[in-house]
């Protein structure tokens, strides 16, 4: 170790690794694994969005729950961005997903042919 | 995914409190789950320190969801993974429940238990993977060592040290910083930097848990305490019996080595340093600084006459600075954060916090952090969970075979060096120990001082031969044949082997004998004059119980708990035990509705 400059630059490196364990204003997607999303191929979607979410080295809690009544519409996401509202979307397909990481994780904007609810911030 | 981040965290306490209530064949379990759901690339699992919460082992963190569940067993697994990782449900059946609302509590910040806590040396503890550099650096590590290092002078460190206020957390509560000027101001080519890990107190297991779960936080406050009094080599000296934390701590140098955090020219700077450890046997003494030293030249653990004090003439007749886990533990919080970061908490002449360890008769056992200042019922009640099958609180030993007994009307005494001094106990390291109404105080007292006695080294008359007579005359007491007289004589002693002995082993071994009299005088008298232990612990002094024929309705619930069959009676008549058969073993008193049955 040579200077605070170096040590610094590991830090940053290492706290990438980090990132899973701090959940504090940090966008959040949560994907709806019960059966019904499992079925409708919900597993394929989660993968699609780390991967995409590791591709663009973004930090973003991804969860995961359990069925919340519109199985129709499996597989279904929530995205919800620090102080805004929560956005769920539905029917998904996994090419789906870097639209949604694209639009709405990164610029901010709704991707609104794909959302079906809006959810006031809790 | 090689480089990619993972979508859940698994944290595993590997504290050695968990190791042995099966965390290990519980993270077997769910390694081999993860893998059967093809998981393993999404859920990372991390081995961290010690949660704190021994009672509850083995505790598991989910994060992103931060949710806390305990006691886990191999047969879980499946269902922690099907549900929690798989589905996203939470497993209610594995929460932590209150006890008194019996709520499930998901989130460990919202249990009773850590509530109160402000954890500050215990940061990293449970949340960092206890054995990856990479993790401390990520919470800040080594930038305080960087910062003395590149920005600071020894003689600042040192000052900002002293603002602080931290004292040592080993049991004197000596201020770090003047210890630490005393050490820089004497000249020398060549000196050392200790850490005593010598934790040898009964039911005191904080130096451990910190070596265990954050080793690299002892490793940079020995660094920076080397910078300050301009020494270049350090020992840590842990017990033997710590194999983990050994362990740990080792690969902690190790990583430390390869990542030149340790070694030459440190930060660019011409300042460096190494680190060993040595192991000890495991003698209590060897706590004593100058024992230690002694210890580490390999000779036998004695202490010597201070002075010459250590920092003067410590290890190879070279200056010396000792300092416990504990406090180096807070040492690179002060130096990042800065002395008011740390000594904003705490009272006007303790700064900062305490680690405790909870132990005896309370509900959570484990080890608890708080601020300075926090009065005793607030860490058993609130923070411990109170006393453990119901029964009444009688004392809390604290400051291990060195400190006192305090009884129920200081409960609300805040707790800090000085109060606690004033009281007659000491905080000594940390370790509480709680009695309930079942415990008798001379046998406690006969408990530590059996301690002493054998851990003494012998050097000293006072200490050798006092600590064994005073122990002799406890053994009579609790044993039926106490005299007139006895309780003058333990107090004579008490107070030649205060004043006269070596090292602090002998100077504070009467403590519990002295603060067991000072408050619990009563047990000792009724052992002397009336043949009886109030709290019917002294088995010599237990003749029967009896039956009040009076007061008995008959309702059998003695009969029945009674192990020997020594109770006699039909249903809705008068019992009576036969004292030929009793074996005291005390069952049917609290089984009696009408407490119709005492001692006899």
């Amino acid at each position: 170790m040579k200077s605070l400059e170096e040590l610094k630059k590991l830090r940053e490196k290492a706290q990438k690794e980090l990132q899973a364990r701090k959940t504090e204003n940090k966008a959040k997607v949560t994907v709806g694994m019960g059966t019904c999303g499992i079925a409708a191929g919900a597993r394929a979607l989660l993968k699609e969005l780390m991967a995409e979410i590791n591709r663009r080295n973004l930090d973003v809690i991804i969860t995961q729950t359990g069925c919340i009544g519109m199985c129709e519409k499996e597989p279904l996401i929530d995205v919800e961005l620090p102080g805004e509202d929560r956005i769920t979307y539905g029917n998904l397909k996994a090419e789906d997903i870097v639209k949604i990481v694209v639009e709405h994780i990164v610029n901010g904007n709704i991707v609104e042919d794909l959302a079906i609810a809006r959810a006031d911030k809790e | 995914m090689g480089e990619s981040i993972y979508r859940s965290h698994v944290l595993i306490c590997g504290g050695t409190g968990c190791v042995s209530s099966g965390c290990k064949e519980a993270q077997d379990a769910l390694v081999k789950e993860l893998k059967k759901h093809d998981l393993a690339t999404e859920v990372k699992l991390v081995e961290t320190g010690c949660h704190g919460f021994c009672e509850k082992g083995p505790i598991m963190i989910f994060y992103p969801e931060g949710v806390f569940y305990c006691q886990v067993t191999p047969e879980d697994m499946e269902e922690l993974v099907e549900e929690h990782i798989l589905k996203g449900r939470i497993v209610q059946r594995l929460l932590y429940k209150e006890p008194t609302t019996k709520e499930n509590i998901p989130s460990y910040k919202e249990i009773d238990f850590y509530k109160k806590q402000q954890r500050l040396s215990l940061a990293n503890c449970g949340h960092i993977d206890a054995e990856s550099i990479d993790e401390y650096i990520a919470e800040g590590g080594y930038e305080a060592l960087g910062k003395a290092l590149t920005e600071m002078t020894p003689q600042e460190v040192i000052e900002e040290v002293k603002e602080s206020g931290l004292r040592g957390r080993g049991g004197g509560g000596f201020p770090t910083g003047l210890k630490w000027q005393f050490a820089h101001d004497t000249e020398g080519d060549k000196k050392y930097i200790i850490c005593n890990a010598d934790e040898g107190d009964p039911g005191a297991f904080m130096d451990r848990s910190l070596l265990e779960g954050d080793p690299h936080a002892i490793i940079e406050g020995m660094a920076i305490g080397a910078y300050a009094i301009g020494a270049d080599e350090g020992y840590v000296y842990v017990r033997a019996e710590y194999p983990l934390a050994i362990k740990r701590l080792q690969n902690a140098i190790d990583q430390a080595k390869e990542y030149g955090l340790l070694g030459d020219n440190l930060f660019g700077s011409d300042f460096s340093f190494k680190l060993q450890i040595k192991a000890g046997a495991g003698a209590f003494v060897c706590g004593e600084e100058t024992a230690l030293m002694a210890s580490i030249e390999g000779k036998r653990g004695m202490p010597r006459p201070r002075p010459p004090f250590p920092a003067q003439k410590g290890l190879w007749g070279k200056p010396s600075n000792i300092n416990n886990v504990e406090s180096l533990a807070n040492i690179p919080l002060i130096i990042r954060e800065g002395a008011s970061r740390f000594n904003s908490v705490g009272t006007e002449g303790s700064k900062g916090t305490k680690v405790f360890a909870l132990t005896g008769k309370i509900n959570n056992t484990g080890l608890a952090e708080v601020p300075m200042g926090i009065t005793m019922r607030e860490i058993i009640y609130d923070i411990g969970g109170g006393i453990s099958g119901g029964k009444e609180f009688k004392a809390v030993q604290i400051g291990g075979p060195s400190g006192g007994c305090l009884p129920e009307n200081l409960l609300d005494l805040p707790v800090d060096y000085d109060s606690l001094i004033e009281a007659g106990a000491m905080m000594g390291s940390g370790g509480l120990v709680v009695m309930d109404e079942e415990t008798c105080m001379v046998d406690v007292a006969r408990f530590f001082l059996n301690f002493t006695k054998s851990e003494s080294c012998g050097k000293c008359t006072p200490c050798r031969e006092g600590t064994k007579r005073m122990l002799e005359i406890l053994n009579r007491i609790t044993s039926g044949e106490g005299r007139d007289g006895d309780i003058e004589q333990l107090e004579r002693l008490a107070e030649n082997i205060k004043s006269t002995s070596l090292c602090g082993l002998g100077q504070t071994a009467p403590n519990p004998v002295l603060s067991t009299l000072k408050y619990f005088r009563h047990e000792y008298e009724a052992h002397i004059h009336e043949q009886k232990c109030p709290a019917g612990a002294c088995d010599d002094l237990l003749n029967g119980y009896v039956v009040d024929e009076d007061a008995c309705i008959g309702c059998t619930l003695c009969a029945k708990a009674c192990p020997v069959d020594a109770i006699e009676g039909a249903p809705k008549q008068a019992h009576i035990i036969d004292l030929d058969e009793c074996i005291s073993c005390g069952a049917c008193e609290p089984k009696c509705p009408v407490d119709a049955i005492s001692q006899a």
